[in-house]
C-alpha cells in the first residue's frame, strides 16, 4: 500500500520535473500571452484541412512573399500528399510563374529560367542587408519554421495540460494573433520608433518592423470564404505550419497506429508476466 | 553472489564453442539462469529500460550521422534536409531527440531508486560509481548532441556552457579558446563536438557493460536491502525478470510515443528553430530540460569560479555516497527518518529544476540558493547524521521474513484469495468429472493453490509448456530452474502472489 502511494508520488514528481522544467523562462513585464485557437491540425487525430492550406497559400504568395522567404519549400512540395495536393500540371503551372537562378550555361553566364516543380522558392531579397534595408532595418525572416520558432510563453498550468491534449499550436496561435492584434496607436507613455509599428503581442519587444500587412479584401478568395483579416490570418498561420511540418499528417497517422500497438503489447505482455509469476510463491 | 551451477553445453558444438569462447555459459549463465532476487519491484526495471534507449539513441544516431553534415554554414540545412526529404528522416530525427530526454528521464527513475534503496552500499560502491560515470558521460554526449542542430538555443548554450572554463585561474581563457579552436564558438567547435558526440555513446556502451558486470558480481539488491540467503529468495532472470522488464519498456515506450508522434517539439525550445546567429543573443538561454537543476545550481553561486566548482561538485559527491550514509540498514524501507528526507531531497531536485528554467533575478536566485545549499546538506549532513539518530525498524532475518512480515494486510488479502481458488478449484474439479478434459490443467493448479505449502509442486502443473521461450532450447537451464522451484515450493509461506 504504501509503496503504491510511494510510486504514486513519485511519478507525479517526476511528472512535475519534466514539466516545469520546459517552461519557457518569462521575462520582465513582456508581451500579451496568444489565446488558443481552433486549429483542425490539433491533437492525435488532427489532419490539415485542404482547403485552408490552399487559400493560406495564396494569401502567403500574395501578401507575405515579397517579403517572406520559404527556402525549405520546393515547389514540389506543394503537390504531396499530406498537404496542399496540388496535381503534377498545377505544381508546373505555378512553379512557371516564378524565376529562378540557373547556371553558368556554355558561354559561363547565369541566367535566370522560370521554375521548375524540383526548384526552391526563390527568396524576395538578395540578401538579410537588402531585406533590411526596405523593411525598417529588419530583414523578414524566412517564413519556413516560423510556426515553430516562436517561444510564445503559454503559462502554467497551461503547459502542463498541454502534455495531455498534445497543444503543439503555440506558434501558430501566436502567428495568427500577431496578424490580428496590430493597434494603430500604441497606449499612452509607450514610445514607438518611427517606421515600426505596436503590437502588444510581439515577442521582440512590442515595437515591429513588419507594417500591418493584412487588411480586409486585400485578397479574393475563390470558394467564398469571407475576405477578413481573421480569415487571412487563420489560413496563412495554418499554412505556415504546413510549411513548417510538412509530414505532420503522415505522423499522426503511424502515431495512433504505434500507439495502439503499443498498448496491446503492453496489454498482453502484463498478462503473459503474470502468468508467469503467478508460480512464484512468497 | 549466491552460487549457481554453470551452464554445461549440451550439443557437441555447443561443447567445441565452450572450450574455445565460453559465450554461451557466458549469456546463459549471466542473462538466464542468473538468480535475481524474488521481490524485486517494479523500480528494478529501468535497467533494462535504459539499455534498451541506448540502443534506439544508438541506432537513430547512426542513421542520423548518415544524412547529417557536420559544417556552421550546412548543419542547420541538413537537419531540415532530413526533416524533410529524408524517408522517415522526421521519424528518425525526433526519435532521437525525443530519445535524449526519455533516456534521462529513465536515468533519473534509476538513479533515485538507488538513493531510496540504497543500492549504493557495500558491496555496491563500483557498481554505483560507474552509474555515476555514465550520469556524467550522457550529460556531455546529450550536451554535445544538442549543438549538432546549430539553432539559436544550440549555439548559445555551447557558448555559454563553454565559457564556463574561463573561470579557473590563471589558464582559463587558454582552456576556453582550446576547446572552441578559436575565439569564439564556430565551425571547429561544431565538427569537434560532432566526433565526441559519436565517440562519446561508445564509451556509454562500454560503460554500461562494466556496470552489467559489476552488477552480476553483487547481485541485485532488493527492497528489503537484505541479500538473499539462497536460491530459494531468488528467480531466474529469465523468464521472470526478463518478462517483467520487457512489461515496463512497453509501457515506457508507450509514454515515449506520444511525445514522439503527437507532441515531439514539447520537450525541444523553439528558438531551435532559428539558425544559429552570433550576433544575436536569445534573451533567455535555457539548457534541455534534464540540465536544469544542475544550471540552477551554476547560477545560485553568485561567484563564477564557485558557481562551476558547485555544479561538477553535485555530481561529484555522488562518488562519495557509499560512505557519506554509513548507516548498515541499506534500504529506506526500514528506516522512516531517512525515508522522509528522500522525498525532501526529490522535491528539492524538482525545485532545482523549476528554478533553472526561470531567469536568474530576484527572488528566484535566492530560492536557489537555498535549495542548492539544501542539496549539499542532504548529501554533507543529513545522511551522515541520519547514521546516528535514524532508528530504524526491526530488520527482519531474510527476505523470506521480510515478506512474511512486510505487510500483513497483504497476506489476509492473499489467505481471502486462495480460499476462493479452494473453491473456483472444487468447481474445476467437479467440471472436470463431467468430463472436461480442458480444465485438468486448471483443476491442477487449483489442488496446489488449497494446500498452502506444496511441498510436492507438479512442475507439470506450474510451468505451462511453451511459456519460456529460453527453457524450450536450453533444456539444461530447465532441469536447473525445475529444481529451483521445487525448493522454492517447500520455502513459499502463503500462497501469495506479488507482482
Ligand atoms: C513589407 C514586408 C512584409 C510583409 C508583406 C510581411 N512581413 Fe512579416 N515581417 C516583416 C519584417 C520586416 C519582419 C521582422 C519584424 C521584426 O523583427 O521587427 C517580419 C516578421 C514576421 C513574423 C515574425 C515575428 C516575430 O515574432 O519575430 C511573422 C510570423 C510574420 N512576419 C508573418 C507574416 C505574414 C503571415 C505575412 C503575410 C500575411 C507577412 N509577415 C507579411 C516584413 C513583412
Ligand atoms: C547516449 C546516447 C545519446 C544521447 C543521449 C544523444 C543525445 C543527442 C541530443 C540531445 C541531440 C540533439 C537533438 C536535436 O535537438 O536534434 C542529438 C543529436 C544528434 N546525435 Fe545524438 N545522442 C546519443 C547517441 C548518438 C549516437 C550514437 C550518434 C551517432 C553515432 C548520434 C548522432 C547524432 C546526430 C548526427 C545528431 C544531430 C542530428 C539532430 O540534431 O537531430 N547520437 N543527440
Amino acid at each position: 500500500m504504501t509503496s503504491k502511494l510511494i510510486s504514486a508520488a513519485t511519478c507525479a514528481a517526476l511528472a512535475l520535473v519534466l514539466t516545469t522544467a520546459t517552461t519557457p523562462a518569462k521575462a520582465a513585464g513582456e508581451s500579451l500571452k496568444p489565446p488558443s485557437q481552433y486549429w483542425s491540425f490539433s491533437g492525435p487525430f488532427g489532419r490539415y484541412d485542404q482547403a485552408q492550406l490552399r487559400r493560406g497559400f495564396q494569401v502567403f504568395r500574395e501578401v507575405c512573399a515579397s517579403c517572406h522567404g520559404l527556402k525549405y519549400i520546393a515547389f514540389r512540395n506543394l503537390g504531396e500528399p499530406g498537404g496542399l495536393e496540388f496535381t503534377e500540371d498545377e505544381v508546373k503551372a505555378i512553379a512557371a510563374e516564378y524565376t529562378v537562378q540557373d547556371g553558368p550555361n556554355a558561354d559561363g553566364e547565369m541566367f535566370e529560367r522560370p521554375a521548375k516543380p524540383a526548384d526552391r522558392w526563390p527568396p524576395p531579397f538578395e540578401n538579410d542587408v537588402v531585406g533590411a534595408l526596405a523593411n525598417n532595418g529588419v530583414a523578414p525572416p524566412d517564413a519556413s519554421l516560423l510556426a515553430k520558432a516562436r517561444a510564445a510563453e503559454r503559462g502554467f498550468p497551461s503547459f502542463v495540460i498541454d502534455m495531455f491534449t498534445t497543444h503543439q499550436e503555440a506558434g501558430v496561435d501566436y502567428i495568427y494573433a500577431l496578424l490580428t492584434g496590430y493597434e494603430d496607436e500604441p497606449p499612452e507613455g509607450v514610445e514607438i520608433a518611427d517606421g515600426l509599428s505596436y503590437n502588444p503581442y510581439f515577442l521582440g519587444g512590442n515595437a515591429i518592423a513588419m507594417v500591418p500587412p493584412l487588411f480586409d479584401e486585400a485578397v479574393e478568395y475563390e470558394d467564398g470564404t469571407a475576405p477578413t483579416i481573421d480569415n487571412y490570418a487563420r489560413d496563412v498561420a495554418a499554412f505556415m505550419m504546413w510549411a513548417a511540418e510538412p509530414k505532420l499528417e503522415q505522423r499522426k497517422f503511424i502515431g495512433v497506429w504505434a500507439f495502439l500497438y503499443l498498448a496491446i503489447l503492453g496489454a498482453l505482455l502484463y498478462l503473459i508476466k503474470k502468468k508467469i509469476w503467478r508460480r512464484v510463491g512468497h | 553472489m549466491l552460487g549457481q551451477t554453470p551452464y554445461q553445453p549440451k550439443t557437441w558444438i555447443g561443447r567445441w564453442l565452450e572450450k574455445r569462447l565460453p559465450v554461451i555459459s557466458l549469456v546463459v549463465d549471466q542473462f538466464v539462469s542468473f538468480p535475481t532476487p524474488k521481490t524485486l519491484n517494479y523500480w528494478w526495471t529501468f535497467g533494462m529500460v535504459l539499455s534498451v534507449m541506448l540502443i534506439i539513441q544508438l541506432i537513430t544516431g547512426i542513421v542520423l550521422a548518415m544524412h547529417y553534415t557536420p559544417h556552421a554554414s550546412m548543419a542547420f540545412d541538413s537537419i531540415e534536409h532530413i526533416m524533410r526529404d529524408v524517408q522517415y528522416g522526421w521519424l528518425i530525427r525526433y526519435m532521437h531527440a525525443n530519445g535524449a530526454s526519455f533516456f534521462f528521464l529513465a536515468l533519473f527513475i534509476h538513479m533515485f531508486r538507488c538513493l531510496y534503496y540504497g543500492s549504493y552500499k557495500a558491496p555496491r560502491e563500483v557498481l554505483w560509481w560507474f552509474g555515476v560515470l555514465i550520469l556524467l558521460t550522457m550529460m556531455t554526449t546529450g550536451f554535445t548532441g544538442y549543438v549538432l542542430p546549430w539553432g539559436q538555443m544550440s549555439y548559445w548554450a555551447a557558448t555559454v556552457i563553454t565559457n564556463l572554463f574561463s573561470a579557473i585561474p590563471e589558464y582559463g581563457d587558454e582552456i576556453v579558446i582550446w576547446l572552441l579552436g578559436g575565439y569564439s564558438v564556430d565551425n571547429p567547435t561544431l565538427v569537434r563536438f560532432y566526433s565526441l558526440h559519436y565517440l562519446l555513446p561508445m564509451i556509454i556502451a562500454a560503460l554500461v557493460a562494466i556496470h552489467v558486470w559489476a552488477l552480476h558480481v553483487v547481485g541485485s539488491n532488493n527492497p528489503t536491502g537484505i541479500e538473499p540467503k539462497s536460491l530459494d529468495e531468488t528467480v531466474p532472470f529469465t523468464p521472470y525478470a526478463t518478462m517483467k522488464d520487457i512489461f515496463v519498456v512497453a509501457v515506457f515506450l508507450l509514454l515515449f510515443a506520444w511525445f514522439l508522434f503527437f507532441q515531439p517539439n514539447y520537450l525541444g525550445h523553439p528558438d531551435n528553430y532559428i539558425p544559429a546567429d552570433p550576433l544575436k543573443t536569445p534573451p533567455h538561454i535555457v539548457p534541455e530540460w534534464y540540465f536544469l537543476p544542475f544550471y540552477a545550481i551554476l547560477r545560485a553561486v553568485p561567484d563564477k569560479l564557485g558557481g562551476v566548482v558547485a555544479m561538477f561538485a553535485s555530481i561529484l559527491v555522488l562518488f562519495l555516497l557509499p560512505w557519506l550514509d554509513w548507516s548498515r540498514v541499506r534500504s529506506g524501507t526500514f528506516r522512516p527518518l531517512f525515508r522522509l528526507f528522500f522525498w525532501i531531497l526529490v522535491a528539492d531536485c524538482i525545485l532545482l529544476g523549476w528554478l533553472g528554467a526561470k531567469p536568474a533575478e530576484g527572488i528566484y536566485v535566492e530560492i536557489a540558493q537555498f535549495a542548492t545549499i539544501y542539496y549539499f546538506a542532504h548529501f554533507l549532513l543529513v545522511l551522515p547524521l541520519l547514521g546516528l539518530f535514524d532508528r530504524p525498524k526491526r530488520l527482519p532475518e531474510s527476505i523470506t521474513a521480510a515478506v512474511a512480515t512486510l505487510d500483513e494486510k497483504k497476506a489476509a488479502a492473499a489467505e481471502q484469495a486462495a480460499l476462493e481458488r479452494v473453491m473456483r478449484a472444487q468447481d474445476a474439479e467437479d467440471r472436470a468429472k463431467a468430463g472436461d478434459t480442458a480444465t485438468a490443467e486448471e483443476t491442477a493448479k487449483a489442488d496446489d493453490a488449497a494446500k498452502p505449502e506444496p511441498a510436492a509442486e507438479a512442475p507439470a502443473a506450474g510451468e505451462p509448456p511453451g511459456a519460456e521461450p529460453a527453457a524450450a532450447t536450453e533444456d539444461a537451464s530447465d532441469v536447473q530452474r525445475e529444481k529451483a522451484a521445487g525448493e522454492r515450493g517447500s520455502a513459499a509461506g502463503a500462497p501469495d502472489k506479488k507482482d
